[in-house]
């Protein structure tokens, strides 16, 4: 209850600010109707009808409520129409994408802390890379995909998103694989450990906190790398499909919806990753 | 005392040995000129201000720093061939026990890497846990303990592959008096009952005083040997032993040798 309470207040500090924005973005409509009937409407006249108007500006959260439970339960989760269909064709994608950023980051990481040359040669493109909009560079690499032969998007996708993920898993590894002090790694010398030895024993689960901290980041960013993948056109599944869908056939509700289901999937996923981490620091006898 | 079958051949034997650092600020000759004979079952202190070189001829034995020039052998091999026949195991000044191993599993980390199969770790991690008696605390993690207690732990780590040389950098430097005190008495009894010999780090007088059958007195810029002490204190050394005369009179001389080598400068 005490850690419910702070969150509460904010969550209900939005929720009044949303509806006292929705009333004002929708009564531009409201007045602008009265005004080509020729009437005039008042103040509490004005407000109910900025509530549920069928392409509001900025619906108030009780239509995207309602939205959201027509999109995740009004139909089989099979359907097309269903948030749950398309969460989780957005779902495969990000974990696809946050498997391989994972892959390439820890595997870097390693060749960096191992080799000086690599250090110097890879470590700033790395960094270059996450300065490149992935909104330009995401056609891209569909189109690159396409010409590869590569059928659908479900990888084009996964290298969208490892791209965004790959880049807090690196940094982060860079960094635990070097914790340990001098003083650990003389001592892993004075009983004869080779290199692979070390690295098991000492600097990889020297930097699981390092990791797991990168990897409720590299999550979230592989989900927004996977629905930016979505988004160019010609796409029909996933979240980023149906925001675009929403946008283009002036239905706010949609876009809106998908947008917090999106919002649902990526607190699901930090929360899954928070608890493995919880289950491993507990194993590792971190003080609790 | 352990019988080691050779006992006139020197565990630990340098001669003429240089040891230099290359640093930003120029060369610093961290070792100039170290002779020193070491037998086996010695208790050797090695005293004197920051800076006289103790650490790094421990650390040279131990085959961490290579010296410049001159020879040190151990057991009559080179520093490095020594580590790989596990001629010694190292204490630091911290315990650097791993905090996501348990005590028991600290204490394997040496038996793992060295290949001891599962049964034969199992037994040498009770056995040397009841050495340091930490008994029943091996389930513990390494927070879970006391610093000295830590510091035990990291002695029968360093215990667990059955080197006859224990080499231990200013160990308790980072525990307080009493703890201290103890943790000597305990060493002490250690090393009656395993016959290693030992190297053994301190900035403390009264504390190599009562370790050491043999006090090596050093001194800085460079880092040399100002005085090599035997110590004429029996075998069986009481707490109370440290209000002798004779006590006095040792600690007086590695006074006098301290403050020697500080008038050189």
């Amino acid at each position: 209850m005490k850690r419910a309470l702070p969150v509460l207040t904010v969550l209900i500090g939005i929720v009044v600010i949303w509806y006292a924005a929705a009333v004002w973005m929708n009564s531009t409509w409201v007045y602008d109707q009265a005004e080509r009937a020729g009437t005039t409407v008042s103040f509490a006249e004005m407000v109910p009808q900025t509530m549920d108007q069928d392409r509001p500006l900025l619906p108030p959260p009780h239509q995207v409520g309602a939205e959201l439970w027509k999109g995740l339960f009004g139909q089989a989760v099979t359907s097309k129409r269903s948030l749950v269909y398309h969460g989780f064709v957005t779902f495969k994608g990000t974990m696809m994408g946050f498997g391989l950023g994972i892959v390439t980051g820890v595997l870097l990481a390693m060749a960096i802390v191992r080799f000086r040359v690599m250090d110097m040669s890879v470590m700033p493109w790395a960094i270059i890379s996450q300065t490149v909009p992935i909104v330009a560079l995401a056609p891209m690499i569909l189109v690159v995909s396409n010409q590869l032969g590569i059928e659908g998007r479900e990888v084009p996708k996964a290298i969208i998103a490892a791209y965004l993920s790959f880049f807090p898993v690196l940094v982060s590894m860079v960094k635990g694989l070097r914790a340990p002090d001098q003083m650990q790694l003389d001592l892993l010398k004075t009983y004869g450990a080779g290199e692979g030895e070390t690295f098991l024993k000492l600097r990889l689960p020297a930097s699981m906190p390092y990791f797991f901290a990168s990897l409720k980041v590299a999550v979230a960013a592989a989900l927004v790398g996977t629905i930016v993948g979505e988004l160019p056109t010609g796409a029909v599944e996933g979240l980023g499909a149906r925001m675009l869908l929403g946008s283009q056939y002036g239905e706010p509700l949609i876009t809106w919806a998908a947008l917090f289901a999106s919002a649902i999937l990526a607190g699901m996923l930090i929360l899954v990753v928070g608890l493995t981490e919880r289950m491993i620091a507990q194993k590792m006898g971190v003080r609790t | 005392m352990k019988d080691t079958g050779h006992a006139d051949q020197p565990v630990i034997e340098a001669k003429g040995l240089n040891l230099v650092f290359q640093t930003a600020d120029g060369p610093v000759q961290a070792l100039k000129d170290v002779n020193l004979t070491i037998g086996a079952g010695e208790f050797v202190s090695f005293i004197g201000p920051s800076g006289c070189g103790k650490t790094t001829f421990l650390r040279a034995i131990a085959a961490l720093e290579t010296p410049t020039s001159g020879t040190l052998t151990v057991n009559g091999m080179s520093p490095d061939e020594a580590r790989r026949k596990r001629a010694y195991g190292y204490v630091f000044q911290a315990a650097g026990l791993y905090p996501w191993r348990t005590i028991s599993g600290n204490i394997r980390l040496p038996l793992e890497i060295m290949g001891f199969d599962r049964k034969a770790q199992e037994e040498r991690v009770q056995r040397v846990l009841e050495l340091v008696e930490l008994k029943g605390f091996g389930k513990k993690f390494p927070w879970q303990l006391s610093g000295g207690m830590q510091q035990r732990a990291s002695i029968a780590r360093a215990l667990a592959f059955d080197a006859d040389i224990l080499l231990m950098d200013e160990p308790f430097g980072a525990l307080d008096e009493i703890v201290r005190d103890r943790l000597n008495e305990e060493v002490l009894k250690l090393w009656a009952r395993t016959g290693k010999t030992i190297g053994f780090v301190t900035h403390s007088i009264p504390e190599a005083v009562y370790l050491s059958t043999k006090i090596v007195v050093m001194s800085p810029r460079p880092g040399r040997i100002t005085d090599v002490i035997d110590s004429p204190l029996p075998q069986d050394r009481p707490l109370d032993i440290r209000d002798s005369r004779e006590f006095i009179e040792i600690a007086h001389r590695v006074r006098e040798g301290l403050r020697a080598g500080h008038h050189d400068e």
